[in-house]
Order: structure tokens, then sequence, then C-alpha cells
């Protein structure tokens, strides 16, 4: 077929009835010339030429392709329909355009965290070194989720390894952009020297770290900044490189910019700024380097694996590697469990293709079930569509039996209804991309927190768009196709005679629709009973108890490291401080802390108790005596910190309830005494238990309350460069951020202020709980809505095609009351297959969400009662209209009808 | 009219003669469809009957493989016609089919009229 010769068509066409038109012109002139009148020459001709539509259709047949044209008149005729009926045409598009969008916002998330390659060179040639650490666990300082392994630790592999090309190292930093006042927090990477040859990045302007800058104190401190940063903080002026950068009051010159496409290796993470490995001394101004340290796990590896070396050799290799590598690092430090631990450690490999990720493990299940739940929405929706779609068969079954009559093929008459499904899925899809565009921001909009900020590219990818195009076509095969065939199969002679009256109606479409709704109740019962599981979960979260006041708590950092405080002044310096916080206006008090509680972050120890070392490691925090008060956390025996408690007098601990429960049973706990657990070398002081208090959690709400002591802050032998506290506000809802930056304004012109709200910290920690409540909810109210809009319009049909039936009974002495029950007898039947069946799949799919769930089962059965009440009323509220209607028909007109 | 005896053929010929009939009768100059209908119908002493019905169509069939191209002209009394005349691929297609044709011939010939025994055939 030539597509040239089709786009000609209508030329060829015109030209062959002209042609055909001389024909007759010239056979009427020969006619006339044989005599004939004029008109009957003309006749003659027109008779001699046959039927000419024929012919010129012949010739439009050769010239078109045949399934284009046909298809296309389908639609115009479908368009032609759905524009006559407004209502329905809106109805479904907008129901279809609610469930694509919904399901294609949720399906982008999952792309860009699950899916989607690091835009690097070769991403599948990357892999990523992890310690399988066995039972032990590690020991040591971690400084990100990533953290896996130690700079000494890297070395060796770097130095060992074969499979890799070049292995590479980078670990995540927060580096503070404020040289004074409150802090500006920057999203920093410490990279090895190989890090962006290894990932084969190039720079847009100027260069990037090299290997030049892998030695240790490393003379001129380069930085290289991203993209964004550059736009944001530069404005993208090419003259940036060169410029000094202060990072945590550190100058460094900024050597280049990466890519617009570059964000990092991690997925959700827009890096700022990447500074060398050698720098980490400097700008965290220590007196150990992390890069001498054997228990600091602060960095990530990666590498690009040799020409045809698979993950899997790469990890044998590592593997035989293992034992001499983790002998050569043991950090001198370890007590001998540890450095036992230590030992059995072994080096994994893994695929990294699509970047390091956290949100990976926290998100990835969610999003997969918020995608099931938006795919149950999607399918009721279908169902009423479905239903909906039937019963407009019903209305033209006249039209199919006269079209099926006079000649037309089945296959054209479903052909061309679904191609009136066609038109609605691709408009519902269409809409429903667009309004993904704008869900997809605003959930992760939602899920960024100041603390943990998330960017993602969001841009649609093929991906994207094959996922919501093939949404559209199973969604038009779902709704569309068993109505057009069905509409199709009534045999013509029996549609005409049955759009007489008097025929009963076959059930036959009925139960079908029947079944639809049935459907529809189930799923929706299993959206409900997900919908409650996640909203008590939140629920449960966002009301445990944690053991202390929250309400108008908040943590105040204060960092002074380059307020030039000598070390022996600190102590002072922060006493000083300490009073002018207390003195702040619109407060109640102040108190030290090391830990911030319910903030993520966490210290614990192992124990020793008359010489004997315990199982567990119990948490540890450091606290100023007015603690305890300060948070409401009741003292259940002894005392708390008091002024007696200095650096020079006998140590003191506070321990909880749970403590004492674990490790001081049996005996009076006030003045026993315990040590902890330190490596050789290192101060093993007697604590003595002075005072018992309330349970509380420690770093996470999740978590299970469980042994915790608590250390005098007066007593810590290095107080350190930064003073964190927690103050309480004389209001709730007061905001101290600016009296707090004054307050360190005034005390030293070089101090930064971190100041976080516990209370609005902690339900941002909820963000994952808050987001699957809030979307499971939302479906299920949307799934228990279209499940009511389907069992009413199917009642509603019901009662509609029964009219003079219930006329009859009614004629015949039934009463009001008796219609009344009759049909809301009909609903209860569907309600209570649909409940049941659904409570069965609820069951079983429940244990999916299982994980994700506090403080209930997946098999809650207070859950499950009340879903089924609650589509049991929902269901009675959605018949009781039509059951009404029924009741109030009156016999005399229902039989004039 | 034809002459008596002879029974007109209409309706259908064998696939691709028509094409073959058009291409020979287009030899001897340009043509529009009226002339080469009667052409046709006279060089075979009206046995063949040419439907117009198919030779619009096959006309069509065969501009599009270009063995024939067409133009708008004035025919004898002065009336606008579509002409046809033979390209060069159409005159080589003509020799082409001649000979297919002549041996199809040939051989329902044989089929129908068998040499008699001992006698050798044409070819």
């Amino acid at each position: 077929m030539s597509w040239w010769r089709y786009i000609l068509r209508a030329r060829w066409d015109r030209e062959r009835r002209r042609e055909l038109e001389s024909y007759v012109e010239i056979e009427t002139d020969d006619n006339i010339a044989r005599g004939m009148s004029p008109a009957d020459a003309r006749a003659a001709a027109i008779r001699k030429l046959g039927n000419r539509t024929l012919v010129l259709e012949e010739v439009y047949t050769m010239n078109t392709l045949g399934w284009l044209d046909t298809t296309w008149r389908d639609l115009r005729y479908g368009a032609r329909v759905l524009w006559r009926q407004p209502a329905f045409t809106i109805v479904a598009v907008l129901s279809l355009t609610l469930g694509v969008g919904a399901n294609t916002a949720i399906f982008q998330l999952i792309d860009t965290v699950r899916l989607r390659t690091l835009p690097v060179e070769a991403p599948h040639e990357l892999a990523r070194i992890t310690i399988d650490s066995g039972d032990g666990g590690r020991t040591g300082r971690f400084t990100s989720r990533y953290s896996q392994l130690t700079y000494p630790l890297y070395e060796q592999v770097r130095d060992q390894q074969k499979s890799f090309s070049s292995l590479a190292a980078w670990g995540p930093v927060v580096l503070d952009l404020a040289t004074a006042g409150e802090s500006r927090p920057a999203q920093g990477l410490w990279v090895s020297g190989n890090f962006f040859a290894t990932l084969g990045v190039t720079p847009v302007l100027g260069r990037l770290i090299g290997p030049d800058e892998d030695r240790r104190n490393c003379p001129t401190p380069a930085a290289v900044i991203s993209y964004p940063f550059w736009q944001r903080e530069y404005a993208g002026r090419p003259d940036v490189i060169g410029q000094t950068l202060r990072l945590d009051g550190h100058a460094f010159e900024i050597a280049g910019v990466t890519p617009a496409s570059f964000f990092g290796v991690e997925v959700g993470r827009q890096f700022e700024v990447a500074l060398p490995l050698c720098t980490e001394r400097q700008v965290r101004g220590l007196a150990r380097s992390a890069l001498d340290s054997g228990d600091w796990w602060w960095l990530a590896g990666f590498g690009r694996l040799k020409p045809g070396v698979t993950v899997q050799h790469a990890e044998a290799e590592l593997k035989a590697l293992s034992a001499p590598i983790f002998a050569a690092t043991l950090p001198t430090g370890y007590v001998t469990r540890d450095a036992d631990n230590y030992k059995k450690f072994v080096l994994k490999a893994g695929p990294v293709d699509k970047g390091f990720s956290a949100l990976r493990g926290d998100y990835g299940t969610p999003l997969l079930l918020l995608l099931g739940l938006a795919g149950l929405v999607l399918l009721i929706a279908c169902g009423n569509l479905a239903s909906l779609m039937l019963a407009r068969a019903s209305a033209r079954e006249h039209e199919m039996a006269v079209r099926l009559a006079i000649g037309a093929s089945r296959w054209a008459l479903v052909r061309q209804l679904m191609s009136e499904s066609l038109i609605v899925a691709a408009a519902g899809a269409i809409c429903g991309a667009w309004l993904a565009h704008g869900l997809s921001a605003a959930l992760l909009s939602f899920l960024s927190t100041p603390q943990n900020p998330l960017m993602l590219d969001l841009t649609q990818n093929w991906r994207v768009l094959g996922f919501t195009s093939g949404l559209a076509i199973l969604t038009c095969l779902l709704f569309g196709l068993v109505p057009a065939v069905r509409a199709t199969r009534t045999a013509p002679v029996n549609a005409m005679r049955a759009s007489g009256r008097g025929l009963t109606d076959g059930r036959g479409r009925f139960t079908l629709r029947r079944a639809l709704v049935i459907g529809q109740l189930a799923v929706s019962l299993v959206l409900l009973v997900g919908a409650l599981l996640f909203v008590r979960t939140f629920q449960n979260l966002a009301t445990v108890d944690v053991g202390f006041t929250t309400a108008g708590i908040v943590a105040a950092d204060f960092d002074f490291r380059r307020a030039n405080v000598a070390p022996e002044g600190q102590r002072e310096f922060q006493r000083s401080l300490l009073e002018r916080i207390k003195a702040m206006p619109g407060i109640t008090g102040a108190t030290p802390v090391s830990i911030v509680p319910v903030s993520g972050g966490g210290w614990n120890q192992g124990l020793v108790i008359d010489g004997k070392p315990q199982e567990g490691y119990p948490n540890v925090n450091q606290v100023g005596g007015e603690y305890f008060e300060l948070l409401d956390i009741p003292l259940l025996n002894g005392r708390t910190f008091n002024d007696q408690d200095t650096p020079t007098s006998p140590k003191v601990a506070v321990v909880t309830a749970a403590f004492v429960e674990r490790y001081l049973k049996g005996r009076d706990p006030i003045g026993r005494v315990f040590h902890f657990d330190v490596g050789p070398g290192e101060p093993n002081l007697a604590m003595h238990v002075v005072g018992v208090v309330a349970d509380t959690k420690y770093s996470d709400v999740r978590t299970e309350n469980s042994p915790l002591v608590f250390l005098a802050y007066s007593q810590d032998p290095a107080p350190g460069a930064s003073l964190t506290t927690l103050v309480r506000m004389a209001s709730p809802d007061a905001n101290i951020t600016r009296e707090a930056v004054a307050l360190a304004g005034r005390v030293s012109s070089n101090m930064l202020v971190t100041v976080a709200y516990l209370e609005r910290q902690m339900a941002e920690a909820l963000g994952r709980e808050r987001l699957m409540a809030m979307l499971s909810g939302f479906f299920g109210g949307l799934a228990l809505l279209l499940a009511a809009v389907g069992l009413y319009g199917v009642m509603s049909y019901m009662v509609q095609q029964r009219r003079q039936e219930i006329g009859i009974r009614m004629a015949l002495g039934a009463g009001r009351g008796r219609v009344l029950r009759m049909v809301l007898r009909e609903s209860a039947v569907l309600v209570t297959v649909g409940v049941i069946a659904g409570a069965g799949l609820a069951l079983f799919s429940s244990r999916y969400a299982e994980s994700l769930l506090f403080g209930l089962t997946a098999t809650d059965p207070l859950t499950i009662v009340l879903s089924v009440i609650g589509l049991t009323a929902i269901g009675a509220g959605a018949s009781a209209i039509p059951a009404w209607r029924a009741a109030r028909v009156e016999p005399t007109t229902a039989l004039r009808e | 009219m034809p002459p008596r005896g002879r029974t007109p053929i209409h309706g259908d010929l064998l696939q691709g003669t028509l094409d073959l009939l058009i291409l020979q009768t287009l030899v001897l100059g340009a043509a529009h469809g009226h002339t080469i209908a009667h052409a046709i119908e006279r060089q075979s002493d009206d046995v063949l009957q040419i439907e117009h019905g198919s030779l619009y169509p096959a006309l069509h069939r065969i501009e599009n493989k270009k063995w024939i191209a067409s133009f708008w002209g004035t025919s004898e009394n002065n009336r606008r016609a579509r002409y046809y005349r033979l390209t060069a691929a159409g005159r080589s297609q003509l020799a082409h089919q001649t000979s297919r044709w002549e041996a199809l011939v040939g051989a329902v010939n044989r089929v129908l009229r068998p040499a008699p025994a001992g006698s050798r055939s044409d070819k």
C-alpha cells in the first residue's frame, strides 16, 4: 500500500468522477448521432455505464487503507455519540482521570526511586561494596545510613582487589554555608579522588576532584559544586571557578561544576558540594582524623567492574580477601567481643546501577502497596464504567438490532462500540497523565522535610508514558469489551420484538451487572480495611506515649567551634551560655543534652555488672539535672542530678525502670554500681545509680521502651565545642528561633544555631505513615463512593426495569412496606456476598501491609468489623433511595406506561 | 451487435486479460476510455463486451502500476476526455504479457485437442 496514494485518494476520486462524466458525454454524443433524442441519449449512456458509484468505490478502495479508513470512521462516530451524551462522557472521563492520575503519580515515584538508573556512564558496570557483619553487628561511629566502610578498610580493599578497574568511596555530610547566626545547611559529599572518574562524570565548568587530592593533608582544599547549587548561589556565572566558598567556616576554592543531570549517587538527594576525603580532618576540626580511625564508619564504596567481570566474580574475590583485610584493619580500641565479631566480617558486592537509596528501603514497599491500592480503585471505577456501558447497551439494543438486521457484521459493531470506549479511555489517560504530573510533585513535597530534603527528577519518560498508555488500553478492555460483545449478541428479531411492551426482559445482562457490583463491594472492602489499618497505625504512632512532654519543647544547638574557645574554657563557656539561654524571654526552662530524644540519633554501650559482661546494649544519654522536671518524667526512686555532681565527684547515673528490671533485679537499685564495657586504654569508671525514673522512648517512637541510662552532663570529661539544649517554651506554639539566633550573636559573632521544634520533628519523622494513612484513606473513601454509586446504579436500574411488575404486585395488594423490603432484600444479598468475598480477600491480602503497621496486626478484628459495618451502612444508604422510589410506584401510572 | 451464432462474452475475463487488451489497444496511440472499450469490442467482432464497471478500475490499476500514463485532452467531437498512452514500462509489459498469453493459449489448446498419436507437438 502506498501512503502517497492514500493521501491523494480524494484527488483521484475527483479525477475518476470527471472521467466517467466525460464518458457519458461522449456516449451521449454517439447516441445522438445514431438518432436518439438528447434526453434518451443521455439516459442510454448512463445505463450503459452501469453503477457509477460502484466503479468509483472500487477505485477508491484501491487507493485507500481500509483499516485506517474504518477506524477513523468508527472513532468519529464514537466521538459524536459521546458528544451527544455529555453526562456519561464527563462521569466516565473524570473517574478514569482520577484513577489513571493516582496510578501514574505513584508509578512515577516508583520509577524514580526503584527503576531509573544513575545518569552516569554505563551504570550497570558499577557495583557497591557492603559488609556482612553477621549477628554481632558493627561497633563504632556511624555517620549515615550508607556508612559501610571505614577509611582503613577502603584503602585495603582498593589496593588489594583485582575485579574493579577503579574503586571509589563517598560519604554524605551536611555542611554549613553560614559562618554565624542561623545555620544554612548544604548537602555535601566526601569523595575519593577517583570518584568522578569512576562514574565517568565530566565537568561543565572547571575541573573535578582528581586522584591528586587523595593524599592526606591535601594542600589546596578544592570543592566541586553541583549545577543547581551553581545556578542558585552564583546565578550560573562562569567566573565562579577559583572563588572562595566557606563551608563550616573553612575556605575552599571552587574547582568545577558538575553537569545538571548529575545529582550524586544517592537517589532522592541532590548534592550541592563535593569535597575531597582528605579535607575531612580540617573540616571536622577533630584531633583524630576519620582517615585513621578503624571504627569510624562513614564511607560507602563502589567501583567500576573490569570488562567481563560480573558482580558474582567480584563478590567471590572480595570474600576471599575478607579475612586478611579485616585482620589487618582491626581497630585498637575494641573490646574482645567486638574484635572477635570484626574478624568474622565478610565483604560483599552488589549492583548499584540504580544508585544508593535509603528511600528505596523506606518507600519501596509502601509505594508498591499504594500502587496496588490505586490499581484497585481504578478497577472499581472500571466496574462502574462497565456497568454504565451495559446500561447504555441495553438502551441501544434496538439500534444494534437494526444495524445487524441490515447487514452490519458483529465484528464491525463491536469495533465501533470499542472505539467509543477507546476514546473515553484515551481522554481519561491524557487527563490522568496531566493530573499525575501535579500529584507526584505534591507527594514529593509532602515527603520532603527540612531535615531530609528530597529531590527527585520527575520528568516523564518512556516508562511512565508506557505505563499510562498501558493503563488506558487495559481500562478500555476492562470496561468496554464485555458490554460491546454482549450488546451485539442478541438476535435482531428478539431485540426488535423486546422493544415492544408486554415482554419481560431477560435476566442475563442483569446478572452480569450484579456480579460487577459484588466485585466492586468486595474490592472496596479490601481498600477500606487497608485504609483503616494505615489510619490507625498513624494514629497509634502519633498518640504513642513517649513517656515525656513534647509540646513546646525545642532542641536548640549552639555550635561555637569557631568562637575560639580554648578546650579548658569550654565547660565554663557552656555553663554561662546555658544561664543566658535559661534567662531568654518566653521559656520556662532549659537543660543540656547529648542526644535529643526521638530524633533518630542514639548511643548505646555494653555493661559490666559485678565483673560480668551483660547481654545487650542499653541506650545512654547525658543530661542536666533539670531534664526530668522539664520533660515531666516522673522520678520513681532516689534523686536526679544536682550541683554536687561535678567532674571530680564520683560518677552518678539515673536509670529507667526497664533498666532496673533487666539488670538490677532483686535488690534496691539505689547505690548499685556498674561499669561500661570499654576498650583497652580507655578510662573505666564505676557508675553509681542514684535514681530511677519512668521509662521513655529513646531514638524512635516505633521501638519499645528499652533499658536507658542517664549520665550527668556536668560530669562529662570533655564537654566539646557545641551545646545542645532542650528548651521548654512557656507557650507550646511560640517561636523562639529569632531569640536564639540573637542570643548567639550577642555571645559570639562566630556561633551557629540550629533550632528544631520537637513536635514538628516527630511529626515529620512519621511522614511515611502519614502518607500511607492519607493516601489509603483517600483511596478507601473513593472506593466506597464508587461502590456506592455502582450499587445505587444497579438498584435504580432494576427498579426502573421492574416498574410494571411492581405496579402489578401493588395492584394485587402488596403493601408499600412489602415492596420496600423486596428491593432492600435484593441489595442485601449483593452487599452480603460482596462483604463476605471482600473479607476473605482482605484477610488474604492485608499481610502485605504487616511490616508497615504499628500497634495492631494485619488481621486486626476491630478493623475488619468496622470496615464491614461501614460498607454495609453505605450499601444500605445507596439502596435506600431506589427502594423508596420502588415503594412509591403508583400502580395506575406504572401499568399505563 | 455480435454476429449471429456468436454469443458475446460478458462478465469476468480471465484475470489480467483485460489489462493485456487495454495495453494492446494503446499500442496504436493514445486513447480515452470510451475509445478503448469500443476498440476492443470492434477488434473482437463484438465477442468481448467490455463492462465499464471493470474498465475504469482496470485503467486505474494499470496506471498505478505505471504501465500507462494519463492526460486530459479533447475528443474527436470536442469533449474533454482523459487520454491514456502506453509508457516504456507498459510496452515491455505488453510483450511479456503477450508471450505469456500465447503460452497459456497453446497449453490450453494442447489439453483440449491432443495431437494425434505419433505426430510431434509444435514445440
